[in-house]
């Protein structure tokens, strides 16, 4: 099977894919995009979240056939050419990382929550981020570092 | 890491902004987490690398009768099927016994035991091969319940019976009384670490026959001393590079793809990349032991406890793993941080066809403490005296013993941090019509609100840093100072593990502080360099930090002689005298002056006296292990550095 997708705004075509891979395992393993983790690949953890235009998706339960001709953005693609995105920043900054492997997937829902909501509640938050767990238990961090980029968009 | 493992690589060479002991700098690594492009053990990748899987037994107790691999080798795709009669060295591994088959080969004893291996070019490929191979097994009774592990006639799981440790601890009159006396009997099931990064590696086959192996784990040492006797190989051909580690917490303390990842690369003259999913994760590491318990306290009237007597069972699954230190810890800490004194504790290990246990954060002491603070409670209860306050009054003090009789020499706040603790405001009473998002649960999976109720309890518990039970506990650092591009450069190299707690950080704050200088560079952790110990007990930033600054200090030395040396006089810093020594004479040196931070190396000067200067200084370099503190031998490696400029 072909797949041609856009991914971070740069068109992808990839062949051989067996119609059982996920959209998280082409992107990891076909498009060298490993950026998107494989914590749970049960829609679980969050940790694999995407946008599928411009829609976060948890990027192990989308097959990748069903990412032809969308458009998808990573957490590889969130950062611009001057620097990282204020929400990475900002979980750099607050502490919001330890091992890391629940990052890629928090930095993408909270960057949906912030567009969605530029100045969230805490109970917003903590409901954006429902869908992603740090086995870490470094959520006070986590949540700090989403109401920090909601500080500094709102500055900007 | 190496390039030689392909384009996604983990680099660990950072530089960061200037954070020294006592400061909060950032995380060196926090930008490649947040971008996605820190390299974990799963992300790793290789031109032509092939896929691993593993066949694991669907029995917890069976006798293997034969193994028939012949239509899996036929699967278009399929590269490598292993056995256990593959395995070139000793069939066993195992962190403290080495009980474990690498492949099983006469018996399965639990359920997800590892059977039989398949590369192949896709990781679905080689699971449909792995299902074509013919497993004759002969299903056998299996002991499912720790309780009846040691009864006559209960099926041994290993010859020669069940028992992997029992831990008898006495102290005081054993025939005492009291005339309160509260007794309960308890049962804490199993738990599993779930760190988010499941069990990865690629292992690279090399020119020289040997093999190199980009693992997650918590000590490549330990790992590394397993890996050698099961593939037959010296350590100088098992080389081990520690790639990106998704969180461990126990998990990773035992061997999981790393020996079953090399026999295919090496068999396939591929590199080989093993990945588990999170249901094989479950099958593929230990997990916490669930812990059957009896505990009594007699107190006196007011509450003062006059004895306690436990019985602690740890159902330690069918393979060693570390079974008996996880019950030495259940043992010995195992009545909390309380003054007692008469106490009889029988801390049991059994081995059973049940999922092998071994380390989860706590080690043996979560268990104990869900008991005797329970009990606590039923004591506070039974006399009426308050919770906090019949924790505080029994609480162990500083120049106290301990149960085993060890002199608690050090700070033990447990009443102070008790009332800290109370005098805490507590959230607000639940709503009735509270929003379900700040509940408990909140809108995940969890809970939906149902069932949420509000408990207040207090509890206190105590816990080892460092291995315990006397183990020579160390960890070794090599530090090498130079000058680059007219800036001094500190290289610190250890192999302990940074498995998220932030332990590179700490090691450039330990060179900052020690060494004055900026640019402090991370080599990548591997086998390279000795033995760091293990990322577990609490004890990395304390024992390796401490091999770091010996190794700094012992460098310090060398560069104030040369400066000596150099300028006819001493360097005049103050508080810091050239020494040469080969041992650091102090464990905890002060702290190097602040006005050091700001100073520039010195480059030697042609005008200054002294002996003819080169224009590159040799750079000053040390290896220094450190032990833990509970060791009072300390183990100094011999000095290695350079002597001339």
């Amino acid at each position: 099977m072909r797949i041609t997708t856009t991914v971070n705004g740069t068109r992808h075509e990839v062949d051989d894919v067996w119609p059982g891979e996920s959209l998280l395992y082409v992107l990891r393993e076909r498009m060298g995009l490993p950026g998107s983790k494989n914590a749970c690949e049960q829609g679980e953890c969050g940790s694999c979240t995407v946008y599928l235009d411009g829609e976060p998706v948890c990027s192990c339960l989308v097959a990748a056939g069903q990412a032809i001709g969308r458009e998808v953005t990573t957490v590889e693609g969130l950062a611009g050419t001057d620097g990282l995105h204020p929400v990475q920043e900002a979980f750099v900054e607050a502490g919001a990382v330890q091992c890391g492997f629940c990052t890629p997937g928090l930095v993408v829902a909270a960057h949906d929550l912030l567009e969605r909501v530029p100045d969230p509640s805490d109970l917003e938050i903590r409901e954006a981020l429902a869908g992603n767990l740090c086995r870490c238990t470094g959520y006070e961090k986590i949540l700090d570092a989403v109401r920090l980029a909601a500080q500094r968009q709102a500055q900007a | 890491m190496s390039t030689d493992a392909g384009t996604r690589t983990t680099t660990t060479t950072t530089t960061a902004p200037p954070g020294r002991v006592g400061d909060s700098p950032l995380r060196p690594d926090g930008t490649l987490k947040v971008t996605g492009e820190f390299a974990y053990a799963s992300d790793l990748w290789h031109d032509d690398m092939v896929w691993g899987v593993t066949l694991r037994s669907p029995h917890p107790h069976a006798r293997i009768r034969g193994i028939d691999i012949t239509e899996a080798l036929t699967v278009p795709g399929v590269t490598a099927v292993l056995t256990a009669d593959d395995v070139p060295g000793e069939n066993a591994v195992g962190l403290e016994h080495a009980d474990q088959p690498v492949l099983a080969s006469e018996f399965v004893r639990y359920e997800g035991e590892p059977v039989a291996l398949v590369a192949a070019d896709h990781p679905e490929t080689a699971r449909r091969a792995a299902q074509r191979i013919r497993v004759d097994y002969e299903v056998l009774p299996a002991v499912t319940d720790p309780r009846r592990a040691m009864d006559e006639g209960a099926p041994p799981v290993h010859r020669p019976g069940n028992l992997v440790r029992h831990l008898q601890l006495r102290r005081g009159e054993q025939d005492v009384t009291a005339p309160v006396v509260v007794s309960l009997d308890f049962e804490v099931g199993m738990q599993d670490q779930a760190f988010l990064g499941p069990e990865s590696g690629l292992a690279v086959p090399a020119e020289d026959g040997g093999v190199d192996l980009y693992v997650a784990t918590q000590w490549l040492h330990v790992d590394q001393r397993q890996m050698c006797l099961a593939l037959g190989m010296p350590s100088e051909l098992v080389r081990l590079h520690l790639a990106g580690v998704g969180g461990a917490f126990g998990g990773r303390e035992d061997l999981s793809v790393h020996v079953h990842a090399c026999l295919l690369a090496l068999r396939t003259g591929k590199p080989v990349k093993m990945s588990y999913g999170r249901e094989e994760s479950f099958f593929g590491h230990v997990h916490r032991h669930p812990a059957w318990m009896t505990y009594e306290f007699g107190a006196e009237r007011d509450g003062t406890l006059v004895y306690a007597r436990a019985s602690v069972l740890l159902d330690g699954g069918a393979y060693a793993s570390s079974t008996a230190a996880v019950v030495g810890n259940a043992g010995t800490l195992g009545l909390g941080p309380y003054r007692i004194p008469n106490v009889a504790v029988d801390a049991y290990g059994v081995f059973t066809n049940n999922p092998p246990c071994g380390a989860m954060r706590g080690f043996g002491c979560v268990q104990a403490a869900f008991a005797h603070e329970a009990l606590m409670d039923e004591l506070a209860s039974v006399v009426g005296v308050d919770r906090v306050a019949i924790r505080q009054l029994n609480g162990m003090r500083e120049g106290d013993l301990n149960i085993t009789g060890q002199v608690i020499d050090s700070a033990a706040p447990v009443a102070e941090l008790l009332e800290i603790v109370r005098d805490l405001p507590l959230p607000a009473e639940r709503d009735e019509d509270a929003d379900l998002r700040s509940l408990p649960g909140s809108v995940g999976n969890t809970t939906h609100g149902e069932g949420v109720v509000r408990g207040v309890g207090y509890a206190v518990t105590y816990k080892n840093v460092g291995f315990s039970e006397g183990f020579d506990d160390y960890s070794t650092a090599r530090v090498r100072l130079e000058m680059t591009g007219g800036e001094a450069v500190a290289t610190v190299h250890t192999a302990a593990a940074e498995v998220g707690q932030g332990l590179i950080t700490v090691e450039q704050q330990i060179c900052r502080t020690e060494l004055g200088v900026e640019r402090v560079v991370v080599h990548p952790k591997n086998t390279a360099v000795g033995s760091g110990g293990s990322t577990s007990a609490s004890r990395q930033t304390y024992v390796t930090g401490g091999a770091v600054k010996a190794a700094c200090e012992a460098v310090r030395s060398v560069v104030l002689e040369r400066a000596a040396t150099f300028l006819g006089r001493d360097a005049g810093i103050s508080g810091w005298t050239a020494r040469r020594s080969s041992v650091p004479r102090a464990r905890c040196s002060p702290g190097w002056p602040t006005s050091w931070g700001r100073r520039r190396s010195r480059r030697p000067s042609s005008t200054g006296t002294g002996p003819p200067t080169r224009s590159t200084p040799t750079p000053a370099r040390a290896t220094r292990t450190c032990s833990s503190p509970s060791r009072r031998t300390a183990r100094w490696s011999t000095s290695t550095w350079s002597s001339a400029w």
